[in-house]
């Protein structure tokens, strides 16, 4: 058979596929993909920079617009970090209230990621069931924190905002449908046939590779690590309580989604725990002033629905921290998919680049913004994958 | 007549083209939310359109920084005129908590022309119905189509 001839299609930087602007060059033969450079910078917007002008009270906020979906996890490792350098303990009753309110965000974050891998394998149903019971899980965080994304509940030494006695029965409430809701979807997700045939087997991310590329969060879970930053390193609430970590061994789309839609189902979990314990807990005790800024250095971790943030601050004693440092989950999990969408077919492609949930938001910090893009690999470095990849399969030469 | 026609076609069914310029992803989300079931915009004929020279409505999110600033002009120079530019959220109205950054490239107005300022970080699905809503009454009081 002649070869066939190599076009390249471009993805982005805006395309009608995704949410945010990033560009994806697809390197195809015929059907079959067989290379991917990943050039980002588009979302740039200087946030450590920033943090450094701000004081260790604004941080936050700052952090918190990092990204809109994950904009608890950011402000959760943020103050961690901060309350770390000044060596705070925090209530416990701010501990169960930091805990509820991630894990309210990892529910909708996750049903967010389900509802859009529907929508990318022309199940639009799927979308706009997710979605819609996505909207209660988003009402509630409304109720407790006073806005639908954006919380702005966290600040060093404990939380803004108590969870009122008022405020219980229709958490309680939203929880019972969602699992309902949620159930209902995993059982839709696992028995469609059609989803099994299009998802399994599909961007395959083998364990060894996860090591090689540090893949984090759910992607790293579907593949067999067991990393959970709020197993293996418990803060908050999440060691006084019961909860499994959810890790799957398959490492395709399939069990990238059935992991999220588990993940769900422990959050819901989880919360009703810290709710029980909210109840024996006095109202009001939530915030140990940090009376002045940290001096020395402190780190913070939280587990994301898309895997671990990482925040480091350094501080002087000042208002004002003096080096303020982020590392995201995405800008490992995107990077995985170079082998992950390799020697599949181009109509995989999308359903494999959205897997790892990436967030271009989150990652983009890289101080080479304005070279236009960064060539991650060579040409031959692709290539070279490539054929790894299809002398793995048992094909090739 | 033809006018009176295409008026009426262009204000009954927008399409909207949407450019995220450097947003923290909210408001996209939240203007996806606007398709779906709870808010359901498309019962006023608004549908996402895959290019921008099918699109009468542009949504532009975020703080528009340096590197994407020239794509948000080339999108804006494809979509066929008259549009309607909406500026949603708090930054690409203003920078927000983003002014101070060296990476901003000023205001969306500074650089194309702005119609509807959608306020709010991010916006409540509420007021992106609303802006569109004026948006749709804006495209109706232009008289030289």
């Amino acid at each position: 058979m002649a070869a066939l001839e190599r076009k390249v299609i471009p993805i982005g930087p805006f395309h009608p596929l995704q949410e945010e602007a990033e560009y994806f060059k697809l390197t195809v033969e015929g059907e079959k993909v067989v290379g991917l450079d990943i050039q980002l910078g588009y979302m740039h917007r200087g946030h450590e920079k920033i943090c450094e002008g701000k004081t260790y009270d604004q941080i936050p906020f700052v952090v918190e617009r990092i990204c809109g979906i994950c904009s608890t996890s950011h402000p959760f490792a943020c103050v961690q970090a901060i309350e770390d350098a000044a060596g705070i303990e925090i209530p416990p009753r701010a501990a169960y209230i930091r805990t509820i309110v991630g894990e309210l965000e990892r529910i909708h974050s996750h049903l967010l990621w389900v509802g859009l891998a529907g929508h990318f394998l022309g199940y639009n149903t799927v979308w706009m069931w997710a979605w819609k019971y996505r909207e209660s899980v988003l009402e509630i965080s409304e109720l407790i924190t006073g806005n639908r994304n954006h919380y702005a509940m966290f600040k060093p030494g404990g939380v803004r905002r108590d969870i009122e006695g008022g405020m219980i029965p229709p958490l309680l409430q939203v929880l019972d449908d969602a699992d309902k809701k949620i159930l209902m979807l995993t059982k839709a997700v696992l028995d469609d046939p059609v989803l099994h045939k299009r998802l399994e087997g599909v961007g395959v991310l083998t364990p060894e590779m996860a090591v090689e590329y540090s893949v984090v969060g759910p992607t790293a879970r579907a593949s067999g690590l067991a990393i959970d930053v709020r197993k293996d390193d418990p803060h908050a609430a999440y060691d006084w309580i019961e909860w499994e970590e959810i890790v799957l061994h398959e490492g395709d789309v399939f069990a990238k989604a059935k992991v999220r839609l588990l993940e769900c189902l422990e959050s819901t979990k989880i919360i009703r725990q810290c709710v029980q314990k909210l109840k024996d807990l006095p109202e009001g005790e939530i915030d140990a002033h940090m009376e002045r800024g940290p001096d020395g250095e402190g780190i913070g971790r939280y587990e994301a629905p898309r895997g671990e943030v990482f925040h480091y601050v350094k501080g002087d004693g000042s208002l004002y921290p003096s080096r303020y440092k982020i590392r995201a989950p995405s800008s490992m999990n995107i990077k995985s998919n170079e082998v992950a969408v390799l020697g599949g077919s181009v109509a995989d492609a999308a359903i494999t680049l959205a897997a790892v949930d990436p967030c271009y938001c989150c990652t983009e910090r890289i101080a080479a913004f304005n070279t236009k893009g960064k060539l991650l690999y060579t040409w031959d470095d692709l290539v070279k994958l490539s054929q790894e990849k299809t002398a793995r399969m048992g094909g090739g030469s | 007549m033809l006018k009176k026609l295409k008026k009426a076609a262009l204000a009954r069914s927008l399409w909207i083209y949407h450019v995220a310029a450097s947003p923290c992803n909210n408001c996209d989300i939240e203007i996806l939310d606007l398709l779906t079931p709870r808010f359901d915009v498309e019962r006023f004929g608004l549908l996402l359109a895959a290019s921008p020279r099918h699109a009468d409505l542009l949504l532009v999110t975020g703080m528009v920084n340096k590197k994407v600033l020239d794509r948000v002009l080339r999108v804006y120079a494809q979509i066929p005129k008259p549009c309607v530019v909406a500026a949603v959220g708090s930054c690409a109205i203003s920078g927000d908590l983003f002014v101070d950054s060296y990476n901003f490239a000023g205001p969306l107005d500074k650089h194309i022309p702005v119609d509807v300022y959608i306020g709010g970080c991010p916006p409540k699905p509420e007021a992106m119905i609303l802006g569109v809503m004026r948006a749709i009454e804006k495209l109706k009081k232009l008289k030289d189509l």
